[in-house]
């Protein structure tokens, strides 16, 4: 009897102790969430989701609710599977005044908008490391512009945009001196500065040009905002390191119970720079676009930016202290709120735009930083979200008046309520989440239904592959009150930001094939009647045509060692998702993928004479393997004549050039 | 005693576990909205051959008398650029068949819906498929505008010798 009775307690205690820890899928997961994120094959998704890929420099791109990978577009690193930063075409893309650079580190994203809302247009993405900002266009999901960053180190507050595209932001991670300077690390707080960068887009092509550089104290810019609707004029950034610490700053940055949000106000900053109040600063700057018709890249060398110091332009920055380094600076659909998240803290500060506004007016400051007035911060504070968690890094809205934020230290996602900021809902993530995204969901126009959470943790959820493994990102219901874990998908590279926006905004105006008649490369062969090879010195200019299933020429002699061969290959191909591909064996550089009615170029530069077989990569018809060619490479100083063609032997169009 | 025991316990579980479960099970439309609107290439539905005029928009193309000499240099260009990696003017077959003859083998709509509705034919036309078994590959869609279709007829009836 005693032993039963134990038994039925035990058996109680570890029922109860399972139904409500919910460590484990099994548990987390209710009954219907294989439906909710089922897509038929054939069927499409609901959401696309662009996510940062962080360390590997590119931006991927999912389906939500599936999770399915649908394609891996290529910004800031070269790229094996289209030979982007490897083309002739594309190299200079990742050219920066400190030369070619081959890898970067991608942290957020930020679709394009206009009054507030995704227009569908482009996606900006920034690179950390050498800092830079492109244009990603959405109609090609292809990079068309990069811009580098003057004045910065650590481009971490950026690419977010004001809410009608009309600027882009960069902001500085890393306090550096201006221009370049030598000066002795310890040297920080005199001379090391932060830039905030406001880059105007041009409303119709796009093109970014940098605008104005505001000259901000050293301190580190972590993440920015723009303001909404009634805030529409500021721009927000989080800071850390407001000690001005330049060695451990684990420890000497967390000094502080405060750091700041800098409010600024961008219409003002506007204003001043068209007043002249600003000073042209020598600074070089590498400018790389993209030309959809020549299909080449055009790199210019800008040579001096416009800096705005603050001493020069009253009532364009104040400063609002915020609780332990603030890290996400998110502002609620309605423009009001601003909602700070101290890393380091157990609580969210929630401030109010029009509070801030009233205590500017009444000059309700503490003091001022660097000459920057910082608002007392009881006079700007709407309320903080008590005991939310642990470590709350960011936030995004929904249409409802609810906010998400994400905790790191605790894992978890929370649910709260903008007015009265209480804790509506938790969900456990696997684990350690750093973003997270709700579709439109830093927008005036959230579209809700899903949030996804982005982990730095994976361990245990997938099957393993080894001391490296892919990242952990997970899909939550936010559907009525409760969060609903539906989903663990794995993403590549380390996502930090994310966006997503409906389908049906840009999947129709998807391109399917570049129109050959309005291609304008140089090195076009239009038609394999213009397929030939050209020399001049030791520059060989193969135009290369590519139909299934042969290349022309396909047979080529009269190269030598040394020779810098160009293959122009022209995909003559005028239909959807018909790629060729192109190799020749021991090219030390690279491959082509030459999408249809695409020039690309790939240099050759042989060091050994023989045979070199050349052939097409992308399985593209039944006579794939048949589409195949040879280049004949003499030694330096022999007398084979040039000499090419296709089927040349017996057909009366026998190519031979003229010497 | 021991049975009585026994569903107590069984029931303190199951309520453990109910209570804080998911206890929502609303089922919820297919996420899912939109399908692919490409048709499958692999299901195809021959249209008995004697169709002369294939399966596309062109049921009766005028032609005129004598040749257009605009469109036929019209039709070289997009011949130039699009269709002479595979077939040649004389009745050779490279990758496709050679073209000497075909507005006598075809008729006017039959090249122009060939041309213009390249998958179609190929996945409904019995005769179109019956070139596919002897050429074995697909012929590319060259997204040709009507325009360019009707003028490739021109430089086909100028190669045949047609006025």
């Amino acid at each position: 009897m005693k032993r039963l009775s134990f038994l039925l307690i035990s058996c109680a205690v570890l029922g109860s102790m399972q139904s409500c820890k919910m460590k484990n899928t099994e548990s987390a997961v209710s009954g219907d969430a294989a439906s909710k994120v089922y897509v038929a094959p054939g069927k499409y998704d609901e959401f696309y989701n662009f996510v940062s890929g962080g360390f590997n420099g590119q931006v991927t791109v999912y389906g939500l609710p599936s999770g399915r990978l649908l394609k891996m577009i290529p910004v800031f690193s070269l790229n094996p599977e289209n030979g982007y930063g490897y083309s002739e075409e594309t190299k200079d893309m990742l050219k920066t005044t400190a030369g070619y650079v081959p890898w970067d580190d991608q942290h957020h994203l930020e679709l394009s908008q206009t009054n507030g809302e995704h227009d569908g247009r482009w996606l900006f993405a920034n690179a950390n490391n050498t800092p830079r900002i492109a244009r990603i266009d959405l109609s090609t999901f292809k990079t068309m512009e990069i811009l580098e960053i003057p004045n910065s180190a650590g481009n971490h507050s950026s690419p977010f945009i004001t809410e009608n595209t009309e600027y882009v932001i960069a902001g500085t991670r890393f306090a550096v001196p201006m221009g370049n300077e030598d000066v002795p690390i310890n040297s920080f707080k005199q001379n090391f500065k932060s830039t905030a960068t406001f880059v105007s887009v041009d409303k119709n092509t796009g093109n970014m040009d940098i605008a104005f550089q505001i000259m901000l104290p050293g301190m580190n810019l972590d993440l920015s905002h723009a303001g909404k609707g009634p805030s529409h004029d500021w721009f927000f950034f989080s800071t850390y390191n407001t000690e001005q610490a330049n060695t451990l700053l684990e420890v000497n940055a967390s000094q502080k119970d405060k750091d700041f949000i800098v409010a600024v106000n961008w219409k003002k900053a506007e204003e001043y720079a068209h007043a002249g109040k600003g000073k042209r600063l020598p600074a070089g700057y590498i400018h790389n676009t993209f030309d959809e018709h020549t299909q080449n890249t055009t790199s210019t060398l800008q040579k001096e930016v416009l800096v705005l110091d603050p001493k020069d332009c009253p009532d364009m920055l104040y400063m609002i202290p915020c609780p332990k380094s603030p890290h996400g600076c998110d502002i609620d659909p309605t423009g009001e709120y601003i909602v700070g998240s101290g890393k380091l803290a157990a609580l969210i500060p929630v401030f109010s735009f029009s509070k801030l506004q009233t205590a500017i007016q009444n000059k309700k400051f503490e003091g001022v930083y660097y000459g920057i007035p910082v608002v007392k911060y009881e006079e700007a504070l709407y309320g903080e979200v008590k005991k939310p968690g642990l470590g709350p890094l960011h936030t995004e809205f929904d249409a409802e008046g609810n906010a998400y934020t994400s905790f790191f230290i605790s894992s978890e996602v929370v649910k709260w309520n903008i007015k009265d900021l209480k804790v509506i809902d938790r969900s456990p993530t696997f684990y350690s989440v750093g973003h997270l995204m709700v579709p439109g969901g830093d927008t005036r126009k959230p579209y809700g239904k899903y949030l996804v959470a982005y982990n730095k943790i994976t361990k245990d959820r997938f099957l393993p592959t080894g001391p490296e493994l892919a990242q952990s990102a997970q899909l939550y219901s936010i559907e009525g009150d409760k969060l609903k874990l539906l989903l663990d998908f794995p993403t590549f590279g380390e996502p930090h930001y994310a966006q997503a926006l409906p389908a049906q905004k840009i999947k129709d105006k998807s391109t399917k094939f570049y129109d050959i008649m309005q291609n304008k490369h140089p090195f076009i062969s239009l038609g394999e009647k213009n397929a030939k090879v050209v020399r001049q010195g030791n520059r060989v200019d193969i135009y290369m045509t590519a139909i299934r299933s042969h290349l022309t020429p396909d047979n080529i002699e009269g190269v030598f060692v040394g020779d810098e061969i160009y293959f122009h290959v022209t995909n003559l191909e005028q239909d959807w998702d018909v790629p060729h591909g192109f190799a020749i064996k021991n090219n030390p550089n690279a491959e082509l993928l030459i999408m249809p009615g695409e020039t690309s170029t790939l240099k050759f530069v042989p060091d050994k004479q023989g045979i070199y077989p050349f052939y097409c990569t992308d399985f593209c018809s039944a006579l794939h393997q048949e589409m195949q060619g040879y280049l004949r490479v003499s030694a330096e100083g022999s007398n084979v004549p040039l000499k090419y063609g296709t089927n040349a032997t017996d057909t009366a169009s026998v190519l031979t050039a003229q010497k | 005693m021991k049975l009585k025991l026994f569903c107590i316990a069984f029931c303190a579980i199951a309520v453990a576990l109910y209570s804080c479960g998911n206890s929502e099970r609303k089922s919820s439309p297919n996420a899912a909205s939109e399908t692919a609107s490409t048709e499958p290439a692999a299901t195809p539905t021959p249209v008995p051959s004697g169709d002369a005029k294939g399966v596309g928009k062109f049921t009766n193309v005028q032609l005129t008398h004598p040749l257009d000499e605009k469109m036929i240099v019209a039709g070289q260009q997009t011949y130039d650029v699009k269709c002479a990696s595979c077939h040649k003017m004389t009745d050779e077959k490279l990758v496709g068949p050679g073209w000497k003859g075909v507005t006598d083998r075809r008729t006017p709509e039959w090249i122009m819906n060939f041309i213009t509705n390249t998958d179609e034919m190929l996945n409904k036309d019995a005769e179109a498929q019956a070139m596919l078994e002897i050429c074995m590959v697909r012929m590319p869609n060259q997204n040709l505008k009507d325009e360019d279709a009707r003028a490739i007829l021109e430089f086909m009836r100028k190669n045949d010798g047609k006025n």
